[in-house]
């Protein structure tokens, strides 16, 4: 079966950078797949997603997203394949929880159209599938900072994609949301068997929940795999350069950082 | 109920500004008068479609722009518009139509510059850059205007200012039926683009990844709301207040979903232009308000009125 989305030695530069934001980057990810894509700040995550949907074109390699190059679905099409969960967005107008789940059907509407009543029943599905129905008449700036992650992965599932890509979902959420929302979507890999690209700086949650992750490091792929293959000691030391201790919980690596105490330098 | 309520107070503002005037028609004999007919009626339409066109382009604006302080005059149309026709006053040119051809080919020429430094940075327009070069480009030709208005003779300059103040003294049964006919297309294109409108408000990355073709949308949101603004300028004068106010007023009745913002604003800024114009026209007869000061004297109270309701 052909992959939902194939990332084939993809090399990128900015205009006008001296270095490479990513090169020689390969990713695979399927229906029933979870991915998490992590690495230290500047590590060339964004760049990967932003190829990966289109938004900047390979210099070197191919991105497709199932049979054609990212950049060449037209928005709208590639829109009911993908949804995505971007890290930032800000709302210009004040807008109920509900309105903004229905900007989700878009894709999905004809220039003239109306909304369909199957456009409802996709609203509706996406609320009770984030656990957000009963927040649907609520304004967005009313929410705590979890719900309204979840508000922004139910309006992804409103399109209906065969793809999530979630950029950085957990950031700024307590222990609470955060393992809530990763429970999540795994939950819609295992049930409505979506792909997910996951991007994060949260090794442990990745490694805890994603069947493959990508580690890159200054626009590289270090190492790729099975959790236990990519998280370990050495590999994680050299790329973050702080000393760590890993462990294993439910047969998943887990880090934790060392303390490196100033005076240890003297 | 809305929608009733809003057609009604468009209805409500043509009849008025059909019967009221300065010359004082009697009822019976309304529909037989040239009073009403040559002047009353085609200026209630002037003002309808200039008001309804300013509402829209202002609601449009605000979106790509995403400033709620935008105003379709922002953009340095004003400016270009100004220089324009005081460029034909100090050449000379003479005919009915001197003044609105000028202005309206001064206003293309900085609604072009303008989107020219709005690309500046390579292939993608920029929001921010266009109100900048905006504000630049406005403050450049209101320079020029005056520089000529300085060496020329203020006598006939007068005329220049006083028509670029804003009225619908010019209406004419020629200027309506140009405007009815120029209009409905920037209009339609706006409406059309309802949808990538509401997803721009997300930014442009979220619009992007949500379906919006955002470069083909931003140039055909700027490129119409201009041309609007542009048409606005060329038969009544710089108007302001109803494209900054009129959207924010129908935002708070009818939401920000521009399917349902657009044709409300232009019901509204159309009923608010008409009814504006009547009073400008009646209230001090036989002289005239500028109709900008009464837009502003209307719309201030009513926003005000508004905000205060619907803020929590």
């Amino acid at each position: 079966m052909t992959p939902l989305l194939r990332l084939q030695d993809v090399r990128y530069r900015y205009p006008g950078a001296s270095q490479d934001a990513l090169d020689g980057v390969s990713l695979s990810v399927g229906a029933r797949e979870f991915h998490a894509v992590l690495g230290p700040n500047g590590s060339g995550k964004t760049t990967l997603v932003r190829i990966a949907l289109g938004a900047l074109e390979p210099l070197v390699g191919r991105a497709d997203v199932i049979d054609r190059p990212a950049s060449h679905w037209p928005r709208q099409d590639l829109a009911r394949l993908v949804g995505v969960v971007p890290q930032r967005e800000d709302n210009l107008f004040p807008q109920r929880v509900r309105e903004t789940v229905l900007l989700g059907r878009y894709p999905h509407l004809s220039l003239w159209g109306r909304e369909r009543a199957e456009d409802h029943d996709a609203v509706d599905r996406a609320l009770r599938a984030c656990d957000v129905a009963h927040l649907a008449d609520r304004w967005l700036w009313t929410l705590s900072g979890g719900e309204y992650q979840r508000v922004r992965v139910a309006r992804a599932l409103a399109q209906e994609p065969r793809l999530l890509v979630l950029d950085e979902p957990g950031m700024s959420l307590d222990l609470k949301h955060e393992m809530g929302l990763f429970e999540l979507v795994l939950g819609l890999v295992k049930t409505q068997g979506l792909g997910v690209l996951m991007i994060t700086h949260d090794l442990n949650l990745a490694a805890r929940f994603a069947d493959s992750l990508l580690l890159l490091s200054e626009g590289r792929p270090v190492a790729s795999g099975a959790p236990g293959d990519v998280l370990t000691q050495e590999i994680v030391q050299t790329v973050f350069s702080w000393p760590v201790m890993m462990q294993t919980i439910d047969g998943r690596p887990q880090m934790v950082p060392l303390r490196q105490p100033k005076e240890t330098h003297a | 109920m809305k929608w009733i309520i809003l057609g009604a107070v468009a209805v409500i503002a043509l009849a008025l500004s059909v019967v009221l005037g300065p010359a004082a028609v009697p009822l019976g004999e309304l529909l037989r008068s040239d009073i009403v007919w040559n002047l009353r009626v085609p200026r209630a339409l002037l003002a309808f479609l200039v008001g309804g066109s300013l509402g829209v382009a202002g609601a449009s604006l605000q979106a790509l722009v995403r400033n709620p302080l935008a105003d379709p005059f922002l953009l340095g149309l004003s400016g270009g518009a100004g220089l324009g026709a005081v460029l034909a006053i100090a050449l000379h040119l003479s005919g009915p139509w001197a003044l609105p051809i000028a202005a309206f080919i001064g206003a293309l020429a900085a609604l072009g510059l303008v989107y020219r430094l709005g690309l500046i940075g390579g292939a993608s327009l920029d929001p921010r850059i266009l109100l900048l070069g905006g504000v630049a480009i406005g403050a450049f030709a209101a320079a020029i205007t005056t520089a000529i208005v300085s060496l020329a003779d203020a006598a006939e300059l007068r005329n220049a200012f006083l028509w670029l103040w804003g009225g619908l003294s010019g209406a004419s049964w020629d200027s309506v039926l140009l405007v009815a006919l120029y209009a409905p297309i920037p209009l339609v294109v706006l409406v059309a683009a309802s949808r990538p409108l509401d997803l721009l408000a997300l930014g442009e990355e979220s619009a992007a990844y949500l379906g919006a073709d955002v470069e083909r949308v931003k140039r055909r949101v700027y490129l119409a709301a201009s041309l609007l603004t542009a048409a606005a300028v060329a038969v009544s004068g710089v108007i302001g207040f109803v494209g900054l106010v009129v959207p924010h007023i129908a935002r708070l009745m009818w939401g920000h979903r521009h399917r349902s913002l657009l044709p409300a604003a232009f019901l509204g800024g159309g009923a608010l232009l008409a009814f504006a114009d009547t009073l400008a026209r009646t209230v001090v007869a036989p002289r005239e308000l500028p109709v900008g000061v009464v837009t502003a004297l209307i719309g201030v109270p009513v926003f005000a009125f508004l905000l205060k309701r619907w803020t929590i």
